[in-house]
This record gives structure tokens, sequence and C-alpha cells, in this order.
């Protein structure tokens, strides 16, 4: 079975959603994990789905694009992933002023202690920048990240808080 | 009869014998999505019904409440039990309730809750977390008001959805606060 990952992105209007998926399941792709998202007027939709070849999935979206300003990208991914969870799930939030490299600075804290990003999303609003992660740590680091995100932040100007995203099974 | 605030001299007693394990149904599953039958408390079945969802509810960890719809029987029954619990403020401790349905609702909060039927997934669901919920005791059929808050509010307000087909999939806060769960009790 093809296992494919599809980026489709352009300038935001409604109905581009139906248009692309129609064009995938008139092909008998069937999506499995997606999102999709408008950024700064874009819309963004990245996607996975199995069934089709990569070339079958290209030439079904070939007329979604071909007039359109819409770009999208067909790529042959090995079959899934399976990760196994190492750790807790954690929320970091930052706010601040908007300057350049605070993802790179604070993604890096995560990074140098095995945390694994598992979604993120950022919003840059007049001069306010927001990001939000979801992290999985190991509970015994995560004393000592959120002390090391405190100083990266801090040389950022930036407000930076790290708590733990924990679920109640009901 | 009339109606009793709190849980009364109602015991696991009133169930007779303890219950048998059933196996707990999953998402997608169509007893799931279908509003339950309103229940007879002091039917042989529906008591019986009561009985095994504590004692499948007491092996499954962390679980602190199973609806029968989780077992497969679309009714309007659930047991609850938030007791050690580490958010719990106030708890009434092991109980079962039939044909409830909450009758205030105040202070929403946000939290994170998973269901032991969509074992793979959490969501961002608002809860009240202050309630008062009526419902009927099994084997007594005692008419019982309870008043709660905190994490007991939120369980309940989770089976009584359960109990008229909805899954905390149906409230989620929004199109980015569905996760998979990573961290398995």
């Amino acid at each position: 079975m093809n296992e494919l990952a599809i980026t489709v992105i352009g300038p935001d209007r409604p109905g581009i959603v139906a248009d692309v998926t129609e064009a995938l399941a008139r092909l008998g792709a069937n999506l499995t994990d997606s999102t999709m998202t408008r950024l700064r007027g874009h819309f963004a939709m990245t996607l996975i789905c199995v069934g089709p070849s990569g070339a079958e999935a290209e030439a079904a979206l070939a007329p979604v694009v071909a007039d359109g300003p819409l770009v999208a990208t067909v790529r042959q991914v090995g079959t899934e992933a399976t990760s196994t969870p190492f750790g807790e799930p954690y929320l970091m939030a930052v706010h601040g002023a908007d300057r350049l490299g605070i993802v790179a600075a604070l993604t890096r804290v995560l990074a140098e202690v095995g945390g694994n990003v598992t979604d993120l999303t950022t919003r840059l609003t007049g001069p306010l920048y927001v990001l939000l992660a979801e992290v999985e740590l190991r509970p015994d680091a995560a004393e000592d990240v959120a002390g090391r995100l405190a100083e990266v932040a801090a040389g950022l100007d930036v407000e930076v808080t790290l708590r733990r995203a924990d679920s109640d099974l009901l | 009869m009339a109606e009793v605030s709190g849980l009364g001299d109602w015991t696991l007693a009133a169930l007779g014998d303890p219950g048998k394990l059933r196996p707990v149904v999953t998402a997608p599953a169509g007893v799931l999505s279908r509003a339950g039958d309103t229940v007879d408390p002091l039917d042989d079945d529906v008591v019986r019904l009561a009985a095994d969802l504590v004692a499948t509810m007491r092996v499954s960890p962390g679980c602190v409440g199973l609806a029968a719809p989780q077992v497969g029987v679309g009714a309007r029954v659930f047991a609850l039990d938030v007791t050690g619990h580490p958010k719990t403020v106030t708890s009434h401790g092991t109980f079962v309730l039939c044909n409830a349905e909450v009758v205030e609702a105040s202070r929403w909060r946000p939290g994170r809750e998973g269901c032991m039927s969509v074992p793979d997934l959490t969501g961002d669901v608002k809860r009240a977390s202050r309630v008062v919920v009526r419902g009927v005791l099994p084997g007594t059929g005692t008419a019982v008001r309870l008043v709660t808050d905190g994490f007991e509010a939120r369980a309940l307000q989770h089976e009584i959805d359960h109990c008229a087909g909805r899954l905390f999939l149906d409230r989620v806060a929004g199109a980015h606060a569905v996760y998979q769960r990573k961290v398995y009790l």
C-alpha cells in the first residue's frame, strides 16, 4: 500500500479543502492524519493518505492546481513510523515582542534534552509574537528545562511558561 | 418518592451480588453515539448492569467512571467513583445513577480528558466545575439530587454525555484540541 505525504498551499478561498479532498477521494486515496490551517492568508494543507501511487495523486491534483495559485507536492513516504512515547506531554507557551530567532532558540533548549515537539503553532499579530508547542519531555528533565527556557526567554525579552498538559481518564 | 439530597443510606449492597466484568466497547461503535433508553431502576437487568459497571470500572486502571453504552448497552446508567483522585474536591464515593440529568451547571473550566472508549486520543473540553445532578439509584429507586464540584462534576458530565450518546469528541474546544494520547495508564 502506497503512503503519500501531500502538501497544498495557496491564497485562501472557500472550497480549497473540498476541491483537494474530492480529487483524492475520487482516486480512492484514503486520508489518514492531516492538518489544515490558514497562515497569514495562505491556506496550508499537510496530509498523509494511502492508496494510489504518487504519480496518480499528482495527476488527480493537476486540475485543481492547473489554473490557480495553489501549489501541491506529493511525496511517497515510508509506512507509518510508530514512535514509542518516552515522556509526558507538556505545553510550552511563549509570547512577547516579535524578533528574529525566538522559535529557534527555544526549541533548541527542548532538543538539547531530547524533548520532542509534537505540535507547534506560531502567530504574529501586530508586534505580538505567540508560540504554542506541545512537547514530550522526560518528567525528570522538566524542571531543568523550565529553568533553561526562562533564561533563554529572558535573553529574548519574551515570556515563557512550561506546564504539564495532563489529561484525566474519565 | 420524594427526592433525597445526596446518596442517603444507599450503598453498593443495594445491587446484590458483586457484578461481573463486561468488555468495554470502543469508538467507532454505534451504541456510543445513540441516546440511551430511560430505565426502570428496580428492574433486575438494570440492577445487574449497575453491578457489572462498578465491577468493570474497578478493574480498569485509572478509570473513574463507566457508562452503560461503554459496555454495549444503550441505557441511561453509569457508575462513578472519583475517590482518591488528586483533582477531587467533593466526592460521593462509589455509586451508580440511572436516568441522570444535569439540572444546574456553572463555573465553566477547560480541561483535557480521555475516555476508555476512545483509547488513543485526548481532548480539551469545557465543563462546569459546579453542577447539580438529578437521578435515581438502582436497586432502591430513590430519586436523588447531588450537588458537587471539581473533578466529580467533570466526571458526572462525561458519563451523562455517554448516556445521551455523546463522546468528549462532540465537545472539543476546536480543530486543534484533540491530541494523540501519549501516556498509557
